[in-house]
C-alpha cells in the first residue's frame, strides 16, 4: 500500500467531495419541472417538441400508482425494442455499415437475458462484446437503455425524496417529465463531453470494419484439429488431434465505442463494448480515462446525497447519508486493497516477486491500486464496468466486491438506484432506533408506521430471498453447457472447490443487484443461467422499485409533526454510525453464511497451499 | 384503463424519439467531433510500417515469442493470446491448480530464456496474464531483466536497448495517475526500426 496509491486515493476523494455540492444544486433545477438552468436556450424547445410529440402534459403530476404503472410499461416496451433489435441482428437494413462483421442474431435465451440486463441498469455480460453485437446494437438496442435505465433510476430516487419532502400530498411528480429532464440536462450534455474527451485518450469511435494488422512476428500454435461441423477431431485412442496454427494477422475491434462508454460509466451500467470490459486497452486506454471513468461512477450518486438534503430542507442528513456512504466506501478499499497486494503466497512459493502483489487478471498501466479502487467502487455503486477480472483477485480481495453488491450497492450506488436504497436502510435505522428507546420512529417530521417498514423489510428481503434462493437452486442443479467431449452437463465454472461456489453465488448476487460484474468464469451464457439470471434482474429491479414507490406514495401523504426532544437526529456522527451498522449489519448478516462457504473458506485453503 | 393505453402509446412514442436522439444523433457528434480532433485515435491509434501496411495499434499487445524480442505478459485472449477481437482474462482463481502449473511453467522459463540463477525472483506481470489479454504493456523491472537477452541476440550494448526501453516507457500519467509501464510492441518495433518513429 504505496504512497502513490495514497496520493491517489486521496485525489478521488477531493474530486469527489468538490463536486457533490455544484452538481447536487444543479440537480435540484434539472428535477424541479420549473427549473432554470444555462442549458435552457438549447434544451427547452427540444423538451418542449418531446411533450408535444410524446402526448405528454408536463403540468399534471401523479400518484403513486400511476407513477410506478408508467415506469412498468416504459420498460417493459423499452426492453420489447431491445430484445427485437438483438433477435433481427442479421437481417436489419445497412449492413455494410453496422454490421460489417456479418455478426449472426443472438439466440433467444441470450436475447432475452442481454434485454433484461439492459432495461434493469444491470449491464451482464453473457455476451461477448466485439464477438457477439453488430455496430447498430451496440449503438442503439444497448446505448438506450444505458440512458433510459439511469434515467430511471434517478427519476425514481427524486420520487422517494419528493414523497419524504412533501407532506399531506398526493403527488409525487411525473415520470415523463422526470425521465426527459434528467436525460436532456444531466446525462446527455456530459456524455457529449466525456465521449469526446475519451476519445483523446485513444478511445475509438468509427463505422469502420475491424482492421487487420500485419504480425511482427508470424505466431505458430499448436491448436486441436476441428472437422467441419467444429467438432474435435480424435485419433484411435481417443485424444484430440492437433494441428499446427500460423496466426500473422491480428484482427483489431472498431466500431462506435466512445459514445456508449460515456453513458455506460456516467450511468453505472457498466455493460462493455468488448468482452474484457474497461480493461481493454480501447476502452480504457490510460490511467486518466481511468480515473475519469471512476469518477463519472460516483459523480452523480454522490451529488444526489446533495439533493435529498437541499430538498428536504436538512442539508446536515443529506452530508450525514454521503458520510456514512463515504466510510463504507473507504473501509472496500482498504480492504482489496491489502489483499492484492499481499497476494497469493502460491506465487510466491514458485519464485514471483512478492513485491508485484496479485498481477492475475490486472493490467500493467493501472497496476494493483487502481484495480482494487475500480472494483471496489464499480460494486459500491451498481455500475459493473471492471478494469481488471475480480474471477482472479484474491479470496477475500474479490470478497469486497462480493459483499458491497450483496449489500444493496447503497455506497453511492448505481445513480439514484444507490440513493433510493439507502433510503431503505435509513428508514430501518431510524426504526431501530425507535424501538432501543421505546418510541415511535420519526423520520424528518414523519412518523414510521408499519406499513412503512414494511415496505423496507420487503426490499430488504427481495434481495436475500433472489440472491441466496438461486444461487442455491444453481449450484445443485448444473446449470451450463454439456461438456464437448463427454456431453455432460455441467455447473459451467471455471474453476474447481469454494471458488467455483463463489462464481455461482457472484452471478446471482451481480444480477439480482443490478450490477453486471462478474466472477467471469463462469460460463453463463447457456439456456439456463441466462434465463435464470435474466429473471434475478428482473426482480432484483422491480420488485424493489415497486415497494420504494409505494413507500414514496405513504410518506407523501402524512402529516408532520413537530421535533420534539425525544426525536432522534437523523445528522451528526451517531446517525452516521447507526446508517454504517444498519447496512453492516441488516445487509451483511443475511450473507454471512454463503460468504462463509465461498471466499472466507477459500482465503484460509489458499494460505494452506490446498489447490484445485 | 384509459391511462395504460395513454401510457403504453407515450412509452412507445418516447421510445422511438429518443432513440433518434441518444442513438442517432448523439453517438454521430461525438463521431464527427472525435474524426476531427483526435483521428488517429478514433480510429484505433493503428502504427503503420514505412510500405503504409497496418502492424498494430500502439495500444494493443502483440505476441512475440522470439529471442531477439521484448516478451509480452501471457494472454488468455484468443487460442494462441493477443486475439484482438476476443479480449479476455483467464479468469483462473487463486486457489486454480491449472494457474500455478501454469504460473510454475511460466517461472521456468522465463529464468532460463533470461539466463538468471534458479532463485531468481520473476516479475509478477511476467508470469501472470493481463485482463484483457491485450495488455500493452510490461513492467520496467521485467523489460530490464530482459534487456541482456535483447543485446545479446542482436548484438548491440545494453546501454543502446537500455536507452530504447526508455523511449518505450511511460511513466504516471500527470506524475500521479497509473503505474510507470513498458510499452512491448513499441519497443520492439524500435529496435527493428520498422514503425515510423
Amino acid at each position: 500500500m504505496n504512497i502513490s496509491g495514497w496520493i491517489q486515493l486521496l485525489l478521488y476523494i477531493a474530486a469527489l467531495l468538490l463536486a457533490t455540492k455544484p452538481l447536487g444544486l444543479y440537480l435540484c433545477r434539472v428535477l424541479d419541472r420549473d427549473g432554470k438552468t444555462f442549458l435552457d436556450p438549447v434544451m427547452k424547445p427540444l423538451e418542449r417538441l418531446t411533450y408535444r410529440l410524446t402526448a405528454v402534459d408536463p403540468r399534471q403530476e401523479h400518484d403513486w400508482k400511476r407513477y410506478t404503472g408508467a415506469m412498468l410499461l416504459f420498460s417493459l416496451v423499452s426492453m420489447l425494442f431491445t430484445y427485437a433489435i438483438l433477435r433481427l441482428q442479421a437481417v436489419l437494413p445497412f449492413q455494410e455499415l453496422f454490421n460489417p462483421q456479418k455478426l449472426p442474431a443472438l439466440s433467444e435465451h441470450l436475447a432475452f437475458n442481454t434485454a433484461a440486463s439492459f432495461t434493469t441498469n444491470t449491464n451482464w455480460q453473457s455476451y461477448g462484446g466485439e464477438g457477439t453485437m453488430s455496430y447498430f446494437s451496440q449503438m442503439v438496442a444497448l446505448t438506450i437503455h444505458n440512458f433510459f435505465s439511469a434515467a430511471v433510476g434517478i427519476a425514481i430516487a427524486a420520487a422517494l425524496v419528493r414523497g419524504i419532502a412533501r407532506h399531506t400530498a398526493q403527488t409525487i411528480g411525473n415520470f415523463w417529465v422526470d425521465l426527459v429532464r434528467v436525460t436532456y440536462y444531466l446525462l446527455l450534455p456530459i456524455c457529449l463531453v466525456f465521449a469526446i474527451v475519451l476519445i483523446g485518450q485513444g478511445m475509438i469511435q468509427n463505422f469502420k470494419p475491424f482492421a487487420s494488422a500485419k504480425l511482427t512476428e508470424v505466431v505458430k500454435a499448436q491448436v486441436e484439429k476441428k472437422n467441419d461441423k467444429g467438432e474435435a477431431v480424435k485419433d484411435a485412442e481417443g485424444k484430440p488431434v492437433t494441428e499446427e496454427q500460423t496466426t500473422d494477422t491480428q484482427s483489431i475491434v472498431e466500431g462506435p465505442m466512445a459514445s456508449q462508454i460515456a453513458i455506460k460509466m456516467l450511468g453505472t451500467n457498466g455493460g462493455g463494448y468488448t468482452n474484457a470490459n474497461a480493461s481493454h486497452p480501447f476502452e480504457n486506454p490510460t490511467p486518466l480515462s481511468n480515473f475519469l471513468q471512476i469518477f463519472s461512477i460516483f459523480l452523480i450518486p454522490s451529488a444526489l446525497t446533495y439533493y435529498l438534503g437541499r430538498t428536504v430542507k436538512n442539508q446536515k442528513h443529506g452530508w450525514a447519508v454521503w458520510a456514512a456512504m463515504f466510510l463504507l466506501f473507504f473501509g472496500g478499499v482498504m480492504v482489496a486493497w491489502h489483499y492484492e497486494v499481499a497476494g497469493n503466497p502460491n506465487f510466491t512459493a514458485l519464485g514471483v516477486d512478492p513485491a508485484d502483489g496479485n498481477m492475475e487478471g490486472k493490467e500493467v498501466r493501472f497496476g494493483i491500486f487502481n484495480s482494487a479502487l475500480f472494483a471496489t467502487i464499480t460494486t459500491d455503486a451498481s455500475c459493473g464496468a471492471v478494469n481488471a477480472m475480480h474471477d482472479s483477485f484474491t479470496p477475500l480481495g474479490g470478497l469486497v466486491p462480493l459483499l458491497n453488491i450483496e449489500l444493496g450497492e447503497v455506497v453511492f450506488g448505481g445513480v439514484g438506484a444507490g440513493l433510493y436504497g439507502m433510503l431503505i436502510y435509513v428508514i430501518i435505522a431510524v426504526f431501530i432506533a425507535g424501538l432501543m428507546v421505546g418510541r415511535t420512529p420519526e423520520y424528518l417530521g414523519k412518523k414510521i408506521e408499519p406499513y412503512d417498514v414494511k415496505m423496507a423489510a420487503f426490499v430488504i428481503l427481495v434481495l436475500a430471498f433472489s440472491i441466496l434462493g438461486f444461487s442455491a437452486w444453481a449450484s445443485v442443479s448444473k446449470m451450463g453447457l454439456p461438456d464437448p467431449v463427454s456431453g455432460v452437463l455441467t455447473d459451467g465454472t471455471n474453476n474447481n472447490g469454494p471458488h467455483g461456489f463463489s462464481e455461482i453465488l457472484y452471478a446471482y448476487s451481480s444480477a439480482t443487484g443490478n450490477n453486471g460484474s462478474a466472477f467471469a468464469g463462469l460460463t453463463a451464457n447457456a439456456p439456463w443461467y441466462d434465463t435464470t439470471l435474466g429473471l434475478a434482474m428482473l426482480f432484483g429491479r422491480f420488485a424493489m422499485i415497486v415497494p420504494i414507490l409505494a413507500l414514496a406514495g405513504a410518506l407523501a401523504r402524512k402529516k408532520l409533526i413537530a421535533a420534539s426532544a425525544g426525536t432522534f437526529p437523523v445528522s451528526g456522527p451517531l446517525f452516521t454510525s447507526l446508517l454504517v451498522g444498519t447496512v453492516l449489519l441488516v445487509g451483511a448478516l443475511t450473507f454471512v453464511p454463503a460468504l462463509v462457504l465461498g471466499p472466507v473458506v477459500e482465503h484460509f485453503l489458499m494460505h494452506a497451499g490446498k489447490l484445485f | 384503463m384509459n391511462t395504460i393505453i395513454k401510457d403504453t402509446l407515450t412509452s412507445i412514442l418516447a421510445t422511438i424519439l429518443l432513440a433518434l436522439i441518444l442513438c442517432g444523433l448523439y453517438p454521430v457528434v461525438v463521431w464527427g467531433a472525435g474524426q476531427l480532433l483526435f483521428p488517429r485515435q478514433a480510429n484505433g491509434s493503428l502504427l503503420e510500417s514505412r510500405d503504409r501496411t497496418i502492424i498494430g495499434s500502439e495500444l494493443l499487445g502483440q505476441n512475440f515469442s522470439g529471442a531477439r524480442y521484448f516478451h509480452p505478459r501471457p494472454s488468455a485472449a484468443g487460442t494462441n493470446g493477443y486475439d484482438a477481437a476476443n479480449s479476455s482474462g483467464s479468469n483462473l482463481g487463486p486457489t486454480s491448480q491449472k494457474l500455478m502449473d501454469s504460473v510454475k511453467q511460466r517461472v521456468a522459463d522465463y529464468r532460463k530464456e533470461n539466463n538468471l540463477a534458479p532463485n531468481a525472483l520473476v516479475p509478477g506481470d511476467a508470469v501472470t496474464s493481463s485482463a484483457s489479454g491485450l495488455d500493452p504493456h510490461i513492467s520496467l523491472k521485467n523489460a530490464l531483466l530482459q534487456a541482456p537477452r535483447i543485446a545479446k541476440e542482436r548484438s548491440i550494448s545494453e546501454d543502446a536497448v537500455r536507452a530504447e526501453i526508455d523511449k518505450a516507457t511511460i511513466g504516471r500519467q500527470l506524475g500521479i495517475l497509473g503505474e510507470q509501464a513498458v510499452n512491448v510492441l513499441k519497443l520492439n518495433l524500435a529496435l527493428d526500426g520498422s514503425a515510423p518513429r
